[in-house]
């Protein structure tokens, strides 16, 4: 077993930050009855409970690449131990073979053989213009290289009956949960009977299976997705991608938060000169365009880092604090909408009996605040919060395009569309890189809008 | 009227000096302009005398706010806050990297900006509000049912994909019109078509959805049931009544991006190669001129207030129930 020291992140901090706040607000959840109605009928809805299911795979998937290590180097022994400089995380360990086996450059979607032709060669003969195979793609192939369709096909279905072994394991689990034997939990499940949404689960539960366990097993003989400018598997980018988008969507709402609720409560609450100034702030800010604003400030903060190289040891630990920047860069100019929607709630609170009763009492008012305001503006903060996640992540994609996004050195949907949109060109035209990462994209955005309906109808019953 | 419009001028004044406030902490104070001359000037050929030379090409060698050298009023005005903050409001912007007027290159890139921000506003317009509308009548069917999951699956597809799949698919495969590029004259056509075209499809998703809302609401208020009780047929109830009573919330909505136009759009711009003030904002962004970044940073923000002011006339224009206080 080889040593390896924990590295801690600045993300990964707030990744895990916010997997402890969505548990303690879990919690309180469970505590406070209005909500936790609204939450039993967004576990009613069966396209929400089928996106949220989506989701919470890519969140597994973000919080497996959010576990960073430095592996030990091989030494000699009675040596003091070296970490090596490279920083990997828990996804990269499980992805070993997709990261290490690189081929050359492009290489198609379960091709044999690359891209372009290199000279080869043959014993015997002078050198020759050819594909020349692949190093690491269908090698277990050998002679039969016009085999692929029949392997990867009887691999795939091999890979497929297991995922259905495995659903089926799960879905006995979760009969077993809603009925006295699992005879009756099956036929409520299928019935829809239940209060929670289990057959939505579970059928978006197995296609996931169905499409993870074959493509995870044919990854191993293929680069399923094909490879890159520089060969490296684009399965693997996309699954690194995941972590990136998630953080921007995530931690720029765990920046806004504070501001927003804070700034919109006591605007709306104290009204006056606060209030005056409040709204003047984020007048001025919303008067910016934000795609301006962010790229402003892009581009002061790289000014920043690049006149501060000493502040960094590794170039992940640039890569994730620019990150961090940017997803402070995009709270900062997208709290305004949030802020004034609280404000005028806030306003119309205010004047409600019950609060003019507990000033009467003479509570004191950041208890009013706490007590009866905060938990009566939860609803809309919720809204917020899914609303916007959506966005933020198809935005993090147009930045790195425009130059204003995340580290050219970090792997996000951004960047990967951006190094391969000039590939179209080419003649055949590279085409997997770009499909690839609109494709999970759409998924992670499709998923994360379907469930932000999900969530506005059971708390908002008034929208349409 | 008039009075009104002027007030309303006069509140704007306090925001427009709080974004160049910003704009001036965000350039000046947050990096001083020595790290933006190590920055342009790259690692290589930093020296006490480049950078010295850098700034004084650029009038970044003067204090920041206050002169203590000069006397009287240039205690004021030989600062880099007046020369490069306040003089914006006169139009003044100073020069780019390439030593142009910015001034003037803004004016000769409206063009081509408004070339292609405007037809696709006006399609857009058209094609959402009547999608939206059928989506309405035909409202609680099937065809309302997968109207609104096309449009929630087009508005999850990033708006990279639309312009790279569009240019692969109708430039390079099929051949219709020329990648990219930008002509004068009649000629443009050829260029504009695709621009316009992608701009539209877009924007589809999410305008539809949100016009559809607004419609939605209007048919369960009460107005439109007493329209119903009295028997007026289901077409003549929408098209009388609804559509335009809907029209209100949707027509002041947009109103605030109208003179944002102006500013064109940074993604179709550049990947079209359309010479207009996107394009030039992301050229500013990518070779790190500080000038022509503040600059567009300060006249978005100029338009933007602009079409806020408009937003508000339009509503008292359109809205009799709202007087001119």
């Amino acid at each position: 077993m080889m040593g390896f020291q924990i590295v801690v992140l600045w993300s990964d901090m707030l990744i895990w930050l916010l997997v402890a706040a969505g548990i303690g607000v879990g919690v309180l959840i469970a505590k406070t009855p209005p909500l936790l109605t609204a939450w039993r009928r967004v576990g009613a809805n069966r396209v929400g409970m089928a996106s949220a299911t989506v989701l919470l795979a890519f969140i597994l998937v973000g919080l497996f690449d959010s576990l960073h290590y430095r592996a030990a180097l091989d030494g000699k022994p009675g040596q003091k131990v070296q970490y090596a400089v490279e920083v990997l995380s828990a996804l990269d360990a499980l992805a070993t073979p997709l990261r290490t086996r690189s081929e050359k450059t492009y290489s198609e979607p379960f091709a044999t053989r690359l891209y372009a032709k290199e000279t080869v060669d043959v014993p015997g003969r002078d050198s020759v213009r050819e594909y020349p195979r692949l190093k690491y793609g269908g090698r277990h192939l050998g002679e039969h290289e016009d085999e692929v369709a029949a392997d990867a096909a009887f691999t795939a279905f091999r890979a497929g009956v297991l995922a259905l072994l495995g659903w089926l394991a799960l879905a006995g689990m979760a009969a077993a949960v809603v009925g006295r034997d699992s005879v009756i939990g099956w036929q409520r499940i299928w019935r829809g009977e239940t209060a929670f949404a289990w057959n939505a689960v579970l059928v978006t539960l197995g296609l996931i299976l169905l499409g993870v366990v074959p493509l995870f097993w044919l990854s191993g003989q293929y680069h399923v997705f094909g490879t890159d400018k520089v060969g490296q598997d684009v399965l693997y980018q996309v699954l690194k991608s995941v972590r990136t988008g998630l953080i921007i969507g995530l931690v720029t709402t765990l920046v806004m938060l504070p501001m927003a609720v804070l700034l919109g409560i006591v605007a709306g609450y104290f009204r006056g000169w606060v209030d005056d100034v409040i709204q003047y702030i984020y007048t001025v800010l919303n008067s910016i365009p934000s795609v301006l604003l962010i790229a402003a400030a892009v581009l002061m903060m790289q000014v920043v880092i690049d006149t501060h190289p000493q502040w960094f040891s590794t170039a992940a630990e640039r890569a994730d604090l620019r990150l961090l920047a940017l997803c402070f860069i995009l709270g900062i100019t997208s709290w305004t909408g949030l802020c004034r929607l609280l404000r005028g709630e806030t306003l119309k609170l205010r004047e409600l009996e019950y609060i003019q009763a507990a000033q009467a009492f003479g509570v004191s008012s950041w208890r009013i605040i706490i007590r009866h305001i905060l938990p009566n503006l939860m609803h809309i903060v919720i809204i917020a919060l899914v609303m916007d996640f959506s966005g933020l992540v198809l935005a993090e994609a147009v930045l790195s395009y425009v130059g204003i996004g995340v580290d050219p050195t970090m792997t996000s949907f951004g960047t990967m569309i951006n190094n391969a949109r000039m590939e179209l060109g080419r003649e055949p035209a590279v085409w997997w890189s770009l499909v690839a990462a609109f494709a999970a994209m759409f998924i992670l955005v499709l998923a994360a809008n379907l469930f932000a309906d999900a969530v506005r109808d059971a708390f908002d019953p008034r929208a349409v | 009227m008039l009075a009104y419009i002027i007030r309303r001028l006069l509140y704007a004044l306090p925001i427009l000096i709080g974004v160049n406030l910003v704009t001036f902490a965000l350039f000046f104070v947050v990096n001083t302009p020595d790290d933006m001359a190590r920055m342009q000037l790259g690692v290589k050929r930093v020296t006490p005398e480049a950078i010295q030379k850098w700034k004084a090409e650029r009038g970044y060698d003067k204090p920041l706010l206050v002169n203590a050298e000069a006397s009287g009023l240039a205690m004021m005005t030989e600062t880099i806050f007046f020369q490069k903050s306040v003089r914006m409001f006169v139009g003044d912007f100073g020069h780019a990297e390439d030593g142009r007027d910015i001034a003037r290159e803004i004016g000769s890139r409206t063009g081509p900006s408004l070339a292609i921000a405007l037809p696709t506003f006006i399609l857009s317009l058209i094609v959402t509000v009547s999608f939206a509308l059928t989506l309405a009548f035909f409202r609680a069917t099937a065809f309302d049912f997968w109207g609104v999951v096309l449009c929630v699956a087009m508005m999850s597809i990033s708006g990279l994909f639309y312009i790279i799949g569009g240019q692969y698919l109708i430039s390079k495969v099929w051949r219709l019109v020329p990648i990219s590029g930008y002509g004068t004259g009649l000629e443009a056509w050829r260029f504009l078509v695709l621009p316009v075209l992608i701009g539209v499809i877009s924007g589809i998703g999410s305008s539809t959805r949100w016009y559809r809302t607004i419609f939605l609401e209007e048919v369960s208020k009460d107005y439109v049931r007493t329209a119903r009780a009295k028997g007026l047929p289901e077409t003549l109830v929408f098209f009388r009544h609804i559509l335009r009573n809907a029209l209100i919330p949707i027509l002041t909505g947009i109103v605030v991006v109208i003179p944002l136009l102006f500013m064109g759009s940074l993604l179709t711009e550049s990947f079209f190669g359309i010479p207009g003030l996107g394009s030039y904002t992301i050229d500013a962004i990518n070779a790190q001129d500080f000038a022509v970044v503040r600059s567009m940073v300060f006249i978005g923000s100029v338009l933007y207030i602009v079409g806020l002011i408009l937003t508000d006339i339009s509503y008292t224009l359109v809205d009799p129930r709202i007087r001119f206080e």
